[in-house]
């Protein structure tokens, strides 16, 4: 699913990651760690097809229609609402029955009481329940995460885990986190950046 | 080609849609457009020639254009927003045209304020003016979405976009003014409709590596 060899970015002279080589298996769930500026999010970037190498190999198996990224801002749009956020997005991925996905995943998340807020009024923890939604509504192969229990409270971190565990096996995961001990039952594997 | 077309409809019903709620960019371009006919309106001496006044009108269309293409990529600039668009499946092209369409539809609204503006402070508008007017608006678009795009993606935007565009903006100027001013205007209209059509190919054909690495 994921192969890399030798792996390095550069931004100008900065060298970011350097000799990375891991190898990620379908079905497999791989955690990113390391401190900050260790090149974590610019990993994760390079494996959403968000970035070039610089040097070194990498090969992601499926297509970009089937990544699902969560990144440290929400990538949602502020002035419309959380349903016309998700409906954008639905429609570009071409989700099929697209409104009982959305539905089902707002439900989920708890935000169904918050559909027709704009994302403006939404608090840093739905937000980040929001990004979720919109990360796994076209039910991704790959899903990489970066940071993904920053913002949430005790119950969603609660509801992320149990989502992870439902997606472990099922999908292909890679997760970025500084928390690392928190992912260790479900992990398969783990990624130390230095 | 279906498909392309509801992914452009999509994004740019998205970008009017946030224009309607935030309201931060069209309200812009109608009060600077009259501010600036107003201003060209006391500045001209009386009895200048119609170039003159033809010229400002052309002026202030390609600097109120200038205002909505700066605030064309806001919303995806200050929220990362483009990674979102660039990882969707759709032809990456949409998102100019879609841009493109919502920025075409600003102007056109601060156009149709403004050419009435200018008759009541100047000389009247001929429909030659008006075709020039939608053709100019065609590659002012094309080219300037492509160019604003570019510019978010840089540190110093706001200098970046009006180096870049202004000089590309100058056939839009000449041919305007020239369809404008003179009793023939079609080789100027011409001259409108081929910068249309190579500008709006290059743009297109370009956006992709302008948004991705």
């Amino acid at each position: 699913m994921i192969r890399a060899q030798g792996l390095e970015r550069r931004y100008g002279l900065k060298r970011v990651l350097h000799g990375v080589d891991f190898e990620l298996g379908r079905g497999g769930f791989l955690v990113v760690t390391g401190p900050n500026g260790a090149g974590k999010t610019t990993l994760l970037r390079l494996c959403a097809g968000l970035a070039l190498p610089s040097a070194g190999t990498l090969e992601i198996e499926p297509d970009r229609s089937r990544i699902g990224f969560l990144a440290h801002e929400p990538l949602v749009y502020l002035e419309l609402t959380a349903l016309e956020n998700l409906d954008l997005y639905s429609r570009l991925y071409r989700v099929p029955e697209r409104r009982e996905r959305i539905g089902m995943l707002l439900e989920r998340f708890g935000l169904w009481e918050a559909r027709r807020e704009r994302a403006s009024a939404l608090s840093r923890g739905q937000l980040q329940r929001l990004a979720l939604c919109r990360t796994l509504l076209h039910r991704p192969e790959l899903v990489i995460l970066d940071e993904p229990f920053a913002g949430l409270d005790a119950d969603g971190a609660a509801l992320l885990d149990r989502e992870l565990a439902a997606l472990r096996g099922e999908r292909t995961l890679l997760v970025a986190t500084h928390d690392p001990k928190r992912l260790e039952p479900l992990a398969s594997g783990r990624l130390s950046l230095a | 080609m279906r498909s392309y077309l509801s992914d452009a409809a999509v994004l740019a019903r998205k970008d009017l849609r946030l224009e309607l709620r935030a309201r931060d960019t069209l309200p812009a371009m109608l009060l600077f457009v009259l501010s600036v006919l107003a201003v060209f309106h006391f500045a001209l001496p009386s009895g200048s020639s119609r170039l003159a006044e033809f010229g400002l009108l052309w002026v202030a269309i390609v600097f109120t254009a200038l205002l909505g293409l700066g605030r064309a990529f806001v919303a995806e600039r200050e929220q990362g927003l483009l990674d979102a668009l660039v990882l969707a499946p759709c032809d990456r092209s949409t998102i100019w045209l879609a841009k493109g369409i919502a920025t075409f539809a600003f102007l056109a609204v601060a156009e149709v304020v403004a050419l009435p503006a200018f008759a009541l402070f100047f000389s009247p508008v001929s429909w030659a003016t008006i075709g020039g007017v939608v053709l100019a608006d065609l590659g002012i678009c094309s080219v300037g979405v492509l160019l604003s795009a570019m510019a978010a993606a840089g540190r110093a935007r706001e200098l970046l976009l009006p180096l870049l565009f202004l000089p590309l903006a100058l056939p839009i100027v000449i041919g305007g003014v020239g369809a404008s001013v003179v009793h023939a205007p079609g080789r100027y209209l011409g001259l409108l409709a081929l910068y249309d059509a190579i500008f709006t190919l290059l743009a297109w054909a370009s956006f992709e590596y302008v948004v991705t690495e």
